[in-house]
């Protein structure tokens, strides 16, 4: 039986406009919404995989505002089965807070009965990309820590860790406990389901404070690159305009003839 | 000096890697002049290739660190950090950079960890050195896929960067050199290696490698309407010598494998002709193809940020303008 924990993150959406605050310090995500990152959609999926398997639990977890709530309902309709809060200023946390943030509830539910053989996260977030949260956590944890896996299994006392190398696909085998950091592509997100989304409104979220002094995220401000104008060349419509996406090939030296 | 942790191939050092010696060299000279090191794992008993040496002198590199031991020959993050930290002792490191892959991300946060001090991942630029020593090092790195820049401060005695992808071209420096190899035999312990290969598959041929090596690529979206909507595109990339790119929405699908997923959790692609046929441009797919040196869009609005951020655009669907580029081209052949 391995209880697993996946840590998410709620951060905006990447379909529209990007906007900041005027001070530069947050994202605007007025017109974008919020969301989870891809990466962390599979973790979900990877979480419950692996304690449907084994017989175990699978517990979300997210460090910021009250907000965050909305994604952790999202994982709960998802087959998660506990969730947990640990409120924090998002604004003057980085990355070794969240980590120490997050450790801080592994242990505390350690003490309180429940091991976490397998922890997982997504590779990076959306919005910080920051590639070092679960790395960073696993140091915490003294536990090994494996990245960019795209599917995983416990068996026996080993997680089976997949994912792409350089020359090939690699297979890592850890002792359990151990830290993963999923990259999309192993497995495809369920989509919730009715009877998912009312179960998930009746969990009682647990919610802690952060009980760090924050080292913060070194950010100075947030910028948005420099909008080019435009300077497309419309080559035509429709099929008519073949031949000329052909000159063009053969312009650019794209065609051998 | 300045440490760059450099990934090689058969081919001698990886193109992103060769970036990073740039935008490393490019940070020892506005620091003053300080040495540019290279650090690689080899095998032991073996010399670094001629390639790789003459390579990293093209880039002007002092010395190469050549981290050997038989433990590393399966690859462990941690081990390979714990090495990295090691030559950052030993030689007085102030900045440990690599390039933004995975591999250098992985290995960069383990070093960060170890050392205790913050970590930059994907930088683009370099905002401030400081006049004197201890003066924090302010950097510009891509959040958000790229849509969005963050200034962050590096104050600590070690600054540890990642440098994104075309960050920078590979260039040689104005005076090559020829390195001095220091032979290295780091210091591991078993908690080193617990996390490392036990096994590596068969490459697949097809995988994202052939994508991000293309010179052109041919991308699809949900504009391709099901999972038989890419004969056309994929016969395209046929015709030009190409590969297949697709949008996440494609592989989220299910139309089409997670390795020709092209953007911010997919590959990052620099070809010389990018063809995006039915993708209207959103930040996830933008953060993968903006660094394509020309890129033609075919989509049915014009207002579509893909088509507006394109050097080229055909308007129209691309289920009739794909299989006429493809009748014209071999016509053309004919």
């Amino acid at each position: 039986m391995t209880d697993v924990l996946v840590c998410i993150k709620r951060v905006p959406g990447a379909s529209g406009e990007v906007l900041l605050s005027d001070d530069g310090q947050r994202v605007d995500a007025r017109h974008v919404g919020w969301t989870l990152s891809a990466h962390e959609e599979c973790a979900i999926e990877l979480a419950t995989q692996v304690a449907g398997a084994t017989g175990g639990t699978a517990t979300v977890l997210t460090v910021g505002s009250a907000d965050a709530i909305e994604q952790l309902r999202d994982a709960l309709a998802l087959g998660c089965g506990r969730a947990v809060l640990v409120e924090a200023e998002t604004d003057r946390i980085g990355p070794v807070d969240v980590a120490a943030a997050i450790a801080e509830v592994v242990r505390a539910h350690e003490a309180a009965g429940t091991s976490y053989g397998l922890v997982l996260l997504g590779n990076d977030a959306a919005d910080t990309g920051d590639f070092q949260v679960p790395v960073r956590l696993a140091y915490a944890l003294a536990r090994p820590v494996v990245t960019g896996i795209a599917t995983c299994t416990v068996e026996g006392d080993l997680v089976v860790a997949h994912g792409d190398g350089p020359d090939g696909p690699e297979t890592f085998e850890l002792p359990v406990p151990a830290v993963v950091a999923v990259m999309e592509g192993g497995v495809a997100p369920r989509y919730p389901s009715v009877m998912g989304r009312m179960k998930a409104k009746k969990v009682a979220i647990e919610q802690v404070a952060a009980e760090i002094e924050p080292v913060g995220s070194g950010r100075v401000r947030l910028t948005l690159p420099p909008e080019q104008p435009s300077q497309v060349q419309v080559l035509g419509q429709g099929a008519d305009a073949a031949p000329a996406v052909v000159d063009l090939l053969e312009e650019l030296g794209m065609v051998s003839r | 000096m300045i440490a760059v942790l450099v990934e090689t191939d058969a081919d001698g050092v990886l193109v992103v890697s060769q970036e990073a010696l740039t935008f490393g060299r490019g940070l020892a000279e506005r620091a003053g002049g300080v040495p540019l090191h290279a650090v690689a794992v080899g095998r032991p008993g073996e010399e670094p290739p001629a390639v790789v040496l003459a390579q990293l002198g093209e880039q002007g590199v002092a010395s190469v660190h050549h981290v050997v031991d038989d433990r590393l020959t399966a690859y462990s993050a941690a081990a390979w950090a714990a090495a990295l930290v090691d030559v950052s002792h030993s030689a007085g490191a102030a900045v440990v950079l690599a390039a933004g892959t995975p591999r250098g991300n992985e290995v960069l946060a383990h070093t960060a960890t170890r050392l205790d001090v913050a970590m930059a991942a994907n930088v683009v630029g370099i905002d401030a050195v400081g006049a004197d020593a201890g003066d924090p090092l302010i950097v510009t790195r891509q959040v958000v896929g790229g849509a969005v820049l963050e200034q962050m401060q590096l104050g600590d005695t070690v600054a540890v960067l990642s440098v994104a992808g075309h960050a920078v071209e590979p260039a040689a420096a104005a005076t090559a050199t020829t390195p001095e190899v220091v032979e290295f035999s780091p210091t591991l312990t078993d908690a080193d290696l617990v996390a490392r290969v036990v096994r590596t598959g068969e490459k697949v041929p097809d995988a994202s490698g052939a994508l991000t090596s293309a010179r052109v690529v041919v991308g699809a979206g949900r504009g391709a309407g099901s999972a038989d909507g890419f004969k056309d595109v994929v016969r395209l990339s046929e015709l030009l010598g190409g590969a297949v790119g697709v949008s996440r929405v494609v592989t989220s699908l299910g139309w089409r494998p997670h390795h020709e997923q092209v953007g911010q959790t997919g590959s990052r692609i620099s070809p010389d002709l990018y063809i995006a046929c039915g993708i209207s441009g959103a930040i996830q797919h933008w953060a993968g193809c903006s660094s394509a040196k020309t890129i033609l869009a075919v989509n049915t609005d014009p207002d579509a940020p893909m088509v507006t951020r394109a050097h080229y655009a055909v308007i129209g669907d691309l289920h009739e303008i794909v299989p006429a580029i493809n009748d014209e081209l071999e016509s053309r052949r004919a």
